[in-house]
């Protein structure tokens, strides 16, 4: 009997334990993921009406918006450009920094410093070298007797402008894991390998590179999600434009909540990532997690 | 070693370093060139934008400039209580609700647990439109606290602490029950000060983290009282401004400068600490 009481005590302080953050989570979290769900259910009253329930027809709405398609086609350009590169180059950093060279001290802060920095300070200082006429960019090319380019005022280079910029930003970040795999790695695999003449290509895709799978798949996760996230970039450099070319969904759902005022709209957009966002999240706790465990 | 009991691999060895060296310091200089010239727009004049002019005069016009045009000394007060305020209320709360997830046994643990980690994917900004109305609702638009609250359940930090907390011995929580200590005593003699790696990594990663956010407060807030130096940054640059250029260069510069200076003084706690952190 004591005992049961003891453990219901200690049932009770855990939950009072976990109190402050339920209640913070389910504020921040979950109700607004509900409501957002319940939102996208409506249509926006006229000029003051209440809110009239509609179904689906939001989505309907939005399968019809040539613009969602051009903001989701835009997404997934932008993710199958920054996310290869960025790993790559990551992983080539890792390589670069843990092979002992001189001067690793400064090349390791080298590819690291533009994680630290605000996205929105990174724009503003790209935002030079892609400006028009006056920018770094154009003046080189002008300088080499090329014509300049129009960095982000062009439809077909506006994008590949911004993940130019977002891949700056991200690899040296995703290094980091990179080489704390890599310093992981026992060197008697380097020594048998090199009893056995391997060259240091082959050793690469044989041996390291299986081997950092599990930081691969993990970065992949990063990234996938820092894709869909990070768009403060856009405020600076394009706005979403020139007409779309460059919009991403997270920003096309602050323009509608925050410029159009079309809050449901924006709540069905906002479900639409919810849905990438849980597929991303059932891959990495379906696969992922069934090698690491969580005890 | 037996790179050098075999000759050819040793010249094999000579010859490729050098083209890895130049490949890695190239790497280097162009990642690294970005914010030099940054730091070199500030401090020169207009006029050297784009003229590389190695005695070209330094002046520190474009910083007074930019801090006559912008209340930076108020975003400068917002973003460090912001940030102080955040990092502060995550470590309590993420203490508690790790300390519980770690040690008591509360009913249907592993699905609260599981509902705590979708957080990672369920972050604040994507929620942007509905967080805005519930914060607008509790009156917290304009304000710091509305700011970071969204922020202080962390999911990221509760796991990290639960994590921590479940390889501290017993024998030591057993220790101090022995000498009459009650939970929060318990927590706050022995599982705390055993976690001040994991403490300190999760600051600075959450530190970084919200001196560097910019969508959630460009949202919450609108006007200078509650403005951090991102968006102070944000508003100040926007294209239509034409602002010189220079200007903007000593801006960002006035807003990046302590976070980059912390991290180039204390690089390797940076680094060690986004590591120790990437086990999301």
């Amino acid at each position: 009997m004591d005992r049961m009481n003891a453990h219901r005590r200690m049932q009770l302080y855990g939950a009072l334990l976990l109190l402050p953050a339920a209640v913070l989570l389910a504020t921040f979290a979950y109700l607004p993921t509900i409501a957002t769900l319940i939102n996208s259910l409506f249509l926006p009253g006229f000029r003051g009406a209440p809110t009239e329930f509609v179904g689906l027809e939001n989505y309907r709405l939005l399968v019809e918006d040539s613009t969602f398609w051009r903001v989701a086609g835009n997404n997934l350009i932008y993710a199958l450009g920054t996310i290869p590169t960025s790993i790559a180059l990551a992983l080539a950093m890792a390589l670069f920094v843990n092979a002992r060279l001189p001067g690793r001290g400064f090349v390791r802060m080298a590819y690291f410093t533009p994680t630290i920095l605000p996205m929105i300070a990174a724009a503003n200082i790209w935002m030079f070298f892609y400006a028009p006429q006056i920018g770094l960019f154009n003046k080189l090319l002008g300088a080499l007797g090329l014509s300049g380019v129009n960095w982000l005022g062009d439809p077909g280079v506006a994008l590949t402008s911004v993940i130019v910029m977002t891949v700056w930003k991200e690899a040296g970040f995703f290094m980091i894991f990179y080489l704390a795999a890599l310093q992981g790695m026992p060197p008697e695999l380097r020594e048998a390998a090199d009893l056995e003449g391997t060259s240091r290509w082959s050793f690469f895709w044989r041996v390291t590179f299986p081997l950092l799978m599990p930081t691969t798949l993990f970065v992949l996760i990063n990234a996938l999600i820092n894709a869909v996230r990070v768009v403060d970039h856009l405020f600076i450099l394009t706005k979403g434009g020139p007409n779309n070319a460059t919009n991403l969904l997270l920003y096309y759902v602050y323009e509608n909540a925050f410029s159009f005022f079309d809050r449901t709209y924006a709540a069905t957009i906002t479900v639409v990532i919810l849905l990438v966002l849980a597929i991303v999240a059932t891959v990495k706790f379906a696969i992922l997690d069934r090698r690491t465990h969580y005890q | 070693m037996s790179q050098a009991s075999h000759p050819a691999a040793r010249r094999f060895a000579l010859r490729v370093p050098s083209l890895e060296t130049t490949a890695a310091w190239l790497l280097a200089i162009v990642w690294i060139f970005p914010l030099l010239y940054a730091v070199w727009a500030a401090f020169h004049p207009p006029a050297f934008m784009v003229r590389f002019d190695l005695f070209a005069p330094l002046t520190l016009d474009n910083f007074a400039n930019a801090w006559a045009q912008a209340p930076f000394a108020r975003y400068y007060l917002n973003t460090f209580l912001l940030v102080t305020g955040v990092v502060l209320a995550q470590f309590v709360v993420c203490t508690l609700a790790g300390f519980a997830f770690a040690r008591f046994p509360i009913p249907g643990k592993d699905v609260l647990f599981m509902l705590v980690l979708i957080q990672l994917f369920v972050f604040p900004e994507v929620l942007i439109v509905e967080n805005y109305r519930i914060a607008s609702t509790l009156g917290l638009v304009d304000t710091i606290t509305g700011i970071g609250l969204p922020y202080v359940a962390s999911a990221f930090g509760i796991f990290l602490l639960r994590q921590t907390f479940k390889t501290i011995p017993r024998e030591l929580e057993d220790a101090a029950r022995i000498e009459g200590c009650g939970w929060i005593a318990i927590l706050l003699k022995v599982y705390v000060p055993l976690a001040k790696p994991t403490y300190l990594a999760y600051g600075l990663v959450s530190i970084s983290h919200h001196w560097n956010n910019f969508l959630w407060p460009l949202v919450v807030t609108n006007s200078v009282e509650s403005r951090p130096l991102t968006v102070g940054l944000g508003v100040f640059s926007a294209p239509e401004t034409g602002v010189n250029w220079a200007t903007v260069s000593a801006a960002t510069l006035l807003s990046i400068a302590p976070l980059l200076i912390a991290f180039l003084l204390f690089q390797r706690q940076f680094v060690q600490s986004f590591l120790r952190s990437g086990i999301r």
